[in-house]
């Protein structure tokens, strides 16, 4: 397991567990990825594929009984996956900044955005109380939220979903942190709206030098913001690569019919492709490789264990028949 | 072909006012909220009309006021002819009704959880006293399920299964149109390739009519026809599907189109439309799109709009001709 030194973010062979009174269910397993400074990654996959159990075991938001089993976590060549209670804590808003799908929930009713960004700033950063209340109005500039000096004394609910997303986003840059974690950050949002927050988002990031790991559902998203992709199927990683090269080229089956079911933009009325059935639930997981039952290449080999896997920086997609079904 | 549907001036205010006695010491006035204003288009029989807008323009209440959900405030829905608060005779109306079907966005809510499947099915035709004998067994299969699912309950399927369901319940009363809301907007993109390829079908088979409302400008290009662009509840622009999406004439259009994420759209650094949906209650005088709008002249701040036919589209904009260059 060699850590990539250069990454901001490494995450090695992460397995997350939720023993049940039956069995144990796995719903993130064996999970490796890097991501550089400046770099944004796109988490993609359906509901129950594991994107957000993922991030939170990354930022150490695992609500019991889920757990980390095994696998390393690195930010900037510290392990943090052992970290639990305080240091975790101070490490999230510091290091890690967190935008989540839903910004009314995330920030908090009863205080205004400028004592929620106040808060933030004073327990990580040390600044005066003058400099933080500074801090926090050039923040809320940077985001785009006009009239910053009045607005600071605002409360949550006076702010339209769009601007609340922004405030969010200041929220988690207030501290400068170099990673962030935007799970679903415009899915609550209206496209032109959405727009303005994927723009924001890439802004910030190029110029802090940010990493970024973006879940989202919506393949369009990934295109437009990311640099590389990580596609996510029942827990695993079924396909890792350039965004590009994935979303024109997919190499991993499941990738094609998720590629295939999604309507182009550019297409007219003929019919989608559809990936029959759905993703195995976790407590009846197949053997081999997860995606056998709905693959229409599966052979043999594809139904036994040990199931394929992507190994970081060596192959592109979780598949043993990646090289045939293109020849 | 003829017109199955026609909307025809519509418009539903709401009163979103506080209680009187609130108002009298706060000295405020009555707040009325007009989510669709002076809407006007026809959908043709067999045909999918698509209608997009972002939240608060007011899709969802057409397609209430359509379905019966809601009386209009002015302005009339006539289906097959019949307008249905205005008819008086009832057998009419009843006619009219057992025609039109529903789909919601969310199967979770959409479907009584006490309820066994095959009841679900067909409760719009045992409502009506009709035949129901092996009849949700035979939907079921129709909309791609299994005729043994009839005994089971709503929380033993998944997401997709249900809206399948509700695709059957909506079959079930042999309706001729189907207004669905944001049909697929609960669903993963696999499985809504699937409901979305059903409809489609199920379409061809049946000789259906759909209105199909979403916020989703890739889907909405996938199955209508025709399309209606909405802002702040009034109908921008019309235009069969590819001439709005090749050629569109509304800046609204242009602004939604652009902002949409393409698949192709890779590293695409266009700059993101300006401001957000305006307070409904308190619109923009004149065009309500003219503060977000990049080619505004004095004459949209004061001037409200027609929709007026420009080629073949019809369009609510002055600067229509040359809002394209």
């Amino acid at each position: 397991m060699n850590r990539n030194s250069e990454a901001t973010l490494s995450v090695r062979d992460l397995i997350v567990d939720i023993p049940t009174r039956h069995s144990v269910l796995r719903p993130v397993d064996r999970v490796s990825f890097d991501i550089a400074p400046g770099e944004i990654l796109g988490v993609v996959g359906e509901s129950g594929a594991g994107k957000s159990m993922t991030g939170n075991a990354v930022i150490g938001l695992l609500t019991r009984p889920a757990h980390i089993a095994s696998g390393e976590i690195w930010l900037n060549g510290d392990r943090i996956d052992h970290l639990q209670g305080e240091p975790m804590r101070r490490l999230r808003g510091k290091q890690i900044g967190m935008v989540f799908q839903d910004p009314l929930t995330s920030l908090n009713p009863l205080l205004t955005i400028g004592d929620q960004l106040r808060e933030t700033i004073l327990e990580h950063l040390d600044v005066s109380k003058d400099e933080a209340h500074q801090r926090a109005i050039d923040g809320l500039k940077e985001v785009g939220i006009p009239a910053a000096e009045e607005r600071i004394d605002a409360y949550p609910h006076q702010f339209s979903g769009g601007m609340r997303q922004r405030v969010v986003i200041a929220l988690a840059l207030c501290a400068e942190p170099s990673f962030i974690i935007a799970d679903e950050p415009t899915t609550a949002l209206d496209v032109s709206v959405q727009a303005q927050i994927i723009a924001l988002l890439r802004r910030l990031c190029r110029e802090r030098q940010t990493a970024v790991m973006l879940i989202t559902h919506d393949m369009g998203v990934i295109a437009e913001a990311t640099d590389r992709v990580a596609v996510m199927y029942a827990g695993r990683l079924a396909e890792l690569g350039p965004t590009k090269d994935v979303l024109t080229d997919p190499k991993h089956p499941y990738s094609i019919g998720l590629m295939g079911s999604t309507p182009l933009a550019s297409a007219g009325k003929e019919r989608l492709t559809q990936i029959e059935g759905a993703m195995p639930r976790l407590d009846s997981l197949p053997d081999g490789c997860a995606f056998h039952p709905r693959c229409e290449h599966a052979r043999e080999r594809c139904r036994q264990n040990p199931e394929p896997r992507l190994e970081a920086y060596q192959n592109r997609a979780a598949c043993w028949f990646v090289e045939d079904l293109y020849l | 072909m003829s017109i199955l549907v026609a909307v025809r001036n519509l418009t539903r205010i709401f009163d979103v006012s506080k209680p009187w006695l609130n108002r009298l010491i706060e000295r405020r006035d009555k707040a009325l909220l007009t989510a669709v204003n002076k809407v006007d288009f026809e959908i043709e029989e067999r045909t999918v009309y698509g209608l997009v807008g972002e939240s608060g323009s007011g899709k969802s209440t057409i397609g209430k006021i359509i379905v019966g959900l809601l009386p209009p405030s002015a302005g009339a829905v006539e289906i097959e002819g019949v307008d249905l608060y205005r008819e008086e005779d009832d057998a009419k109306v009843d006619a009219v009704r057992s025609d039109i079907q529903m789909i919601f966005q969310d199967p979770y809510a959409s479907l009584n959880p006490r309820w066994k499947v095959a009841s679900i099915i067909t409760e719009p035709v045992a409502a009506r006293g009709g035949d129901t004998t092996d009849m949700a067994e035979k939907l079921l299969e129709q909309v791609g399920l299994s005729a043994r699912d009839a005994g089971k309950y709503p929380h033993e399927f998944s997401g997709g299964q249900r809206q399948r369901i509700c695709i059957a319940r909506a079959l079930a009363s042999e309706p001729r149109l189907i207004v669905c809301d944001e049909p697929t907007s609960a669903l993963d993109v696999s499985v809504q390739a699937q409901v979305l390829n059903l409809m489609s079908d199920l379409q061809d088979e049946f000789g259906l009519t759909y209105l199909f409302i979403s916020h989703d400008l890739t889907v909405v290009r996938h199955m209508a026809d025709k399309v209606g662009v909405l802002y702040l509840g009034q109908l921008v622009e019309e235009a069969d599907r590819d001439t709005l999406f090749d050629a569109p004439l509304h800046p609204y259009t242009q602004m939604l189109l652009e902002a949409a994420p393409k698949l192709d759209g890779f590293g695409r650094e266009a700059t993101p439309p300006e401001g957000e949906i305006p307070d409904p209650i308190n619109p923009p005088s004149g065009c309500v799109f003219h503060p977000r709008c990049p080619i505004a002249v004095e004459r949209c701040k004061v001037d409200p709009p027609e929709l007026r036919g420009v080629g073949k589209t019809r369009v609510a904009c002055h600067l229509a001709e040359t809002s394209r260059d």
